[in-house]
């Protein structure tokens, strides 16, 4: 698709995509990058990040990896100092860093649902307050941006097993709809909106798989994807990294100029069933 | 979002969404079929695209036509051996109160939003399902929230949005590889609301678009290429595991 971008294309843009080491993060970064992007990698596991911003270098594309736990209020200004140094510039924030924590309700705990709030949606609300007031005008960068926070399928349907994780990408999903609209209303020129993928073959889509055999859904891991395919997927497979790369790409790309607050599904037609 | 060498039909392209969508298609690579029942509106579009150096042609297809569908689709495939891309497009709106509302005029609206996308979606499944395909149905955000002054659109458009799941689930129960997705643009400046507005009085009309207006957050109207741009990439293998899914571009209009 390279020569065809055209308004699909990221030239000049600087982008920043959290939980970059692995999974969907991983493609979305490679995919900015390859798009034209300068793309700043971050995780908590800066290793995984280095080496894929190395591997990018090695074909011409511009990237960098740095350190950022998207809990730590520090961690994001240390991220503002970095791109400041690096392209003086900052258009495009992914919100991808998340973690999965599944179960019964009945079994959940206090501390799990401190622990998933404050990984999956505090850092949310300061990756998307540093990203807007640096890009709004007047801000450090101000000229204006994108931002896409991965919620879920499971933040707009209810699935066994998924209750305390829904709930954090529910409040991704309405929390991103206040945002666009505020920044919006108040012309800040920031777009926000929330990407729901169906489950996608990563590590954490694995977990979420083993989680249905945890409850007693299935006997096993096999059984469980084979279930999801046959009688839940209408399209009849899990989703890949890249379908949610290409999604993620439209929305931080000028090519959606006119979207903000939306929720877009890529799920293999999950929801429309 | 490349759509290179596919060959895609586009609905209602003479002006507007539909002609926007046609420049945006062959941008990507296309072989573009563009489609109308005004024929000078869309030669032009044709012709424009042909003198940029891209493939495209003019046929003349009333969307309410049941035959006229099947021969242009079989014309399709007997001239370019495919068709992989349609866009549901053309569409009419007329601004009218459910108490001033005629079943004429309801029916009207409903024929060609509503029967016409039936007519064209099913013609193309025909000919995609050997080798898959992408259908882009155009709704609206009127097909999600309602307007008080467009009853029979409001539900012309809701109509679209739940007919584009079935197809959807239809089409992946089958394992035809087509996907079906519905677009749904917030307003747009483009002859649908000049002319809609321009039947109104003028205070009528200035009210109706300062009201608009005002509640779109981004404190304005999309232009057509902002909504093509997102059509395209439907259209495209980009969207891969999108279907039955429904694209908002309307400047956060629903998020309020
Ligand atoms: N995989 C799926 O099925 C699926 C479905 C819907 C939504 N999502 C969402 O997509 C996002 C990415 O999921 P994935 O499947 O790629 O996950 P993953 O577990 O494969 O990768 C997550 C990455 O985030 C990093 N991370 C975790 N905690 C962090 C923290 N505090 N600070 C910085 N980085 C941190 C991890 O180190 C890892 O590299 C998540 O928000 C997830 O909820 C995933
Ligand atoms: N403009 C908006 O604000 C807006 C917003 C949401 C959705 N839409 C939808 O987008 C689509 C395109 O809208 P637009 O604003 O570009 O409209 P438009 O009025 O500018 O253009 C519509 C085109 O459709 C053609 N057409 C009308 N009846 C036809 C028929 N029976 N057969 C074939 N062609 C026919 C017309 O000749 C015209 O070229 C419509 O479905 C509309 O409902 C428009």
């Amino acid at each position: 698709m390279s020569n065809k971008l055209g308004v699909f294309g990221l030239e000049g843009k600087v982008a920043v995509v959290t939980g970059a080491g692995a999974g969907i993060g991983e493609a979305c970064a490679r995919m900015f990058a390859q798009a034209g992007a300068a793309v700043m990698l971050s995780d908590i596991n800066v290793e995984a990040c280095e080496r894929i911003a190395a591997e990018l270098n090695a074909e011409g594309l511009q990237a960098k990896a740095i350190r950022l736990d998207v809990t730590s209020e520090a961690d994001w200004e240390a991220l503002k100092i970095a791109l400041e140094g690096w392209k003086n510039r900052w258009d495009i924030l992914l919100n991808n860093a998340g973690i999965y924590i599944g179960g019964m309700l009945e079994n959940n705990t206090v501390a799990q649902v401190s622990k998933i709030n404050q990984i999956n949606i505090e850092s949310v609300f300061i990756g998307t307050r540093t990203a807007a007031e640096s890009m709004k005008p007047g801000g450090c960068f101000g000229s204006g941006g994108s931002i896409i926070n991965l919620s879920s399928i499971a933040g707009l349907v209810g699935v066994p097993g998924h209750s305390i994780y829904g709930a954090t990408k529910g409040a991704v999903r309405s929390l991103s709809k206040h945002s666009a609209v505020e920044f919006a209303k108040f012309g800040y020129g920031v777009r926000v909106n929330s990407l729901h993928p169906g489950l996608i073959e990563t590590a954490m889509g694995d977990q979420a798989l083993q989680d249905f055999v945890d409850i007693g859904v299935v006997a096993n891991v096999d059984e469980a994807a084979a279930l999801l395919k046959s009688a839940m997927i209408p399209m009849g497979r899990l989703g890949n990294v890249q379908d949610i790369a290409n999604a993620a790409l439209f929305l931080a790309s000028d090519a959606s100029s006119y979207v903000t607050g939306i929720e877009l599904t890529v799920d293999g037609g999950f929801c429309a069933a | 979002m490349d759509c290179n060498d596919k060959v895609a039909l586009v609905t209602g392209a003479g002006v507007g969404i539909g002609e926007a969508t046609c420049k945006g298609l062959a941008a990507a690579g296309a072989i573009v079929v563009v489609s109308d029942i005004d024929e000078a509106a869309g030669n032009r579009v044709a012709n424009e695209l042909i003198a940029a150096g891209h493939q495209a042609v003019f046929m003349r297809l009333d969307v309410c036509d049941e035959s006229r569908w099947h021969r242009v689709v079989s014309d399709i495939v007997a001239r370019f051996g495919r068709l992989q891309i349609l866009i549901n497009n053309a569409g009419i709106a007329n601004i009218c109160g459910i108490e001033d509302e005629t079943l004429e005029g309801w029916r009207k609206t409903n024929t060609i939003n509503n029967d016409a996308v039936f007519l064209g979606t099913r013609e193309a499944i025909r000919v995609m399902k050997a080798s898959g395909g992408s259908i882009v149905n155009i709704s609206s955000i009127e097909g999600i929230v309602g307007d008080p002054m467009l009853p029979a659109y409001n539900a012309s458009k809701g109509a679209v949005r739940a007919f584009t799941k079935s197809v959807a689930l239809y089409c992946a129960d089958k394992d035809y590889g087509i996907r079906v997705n519905s677009v749904h643009p917030g307003y747009v400046a483009t002859p649908l609301v000049s002319g809609a507005l321009s039947r109104l009085s003028t205070s009528d009309a200035e009210a109706f678009a300062q009201r608009v207006v005002a509640s779109i957050p981004m404190g304005r109207m999309a232009e057509a290429a902002e909504i093509a741009k997102g059509i395209v990439f439907l259209a495209s293998d980009d969207a891969s595991y999108m279907t039955g899914s429904e694209l908002i571009m309307d400047g956060g209009y629903t998020a309020r």
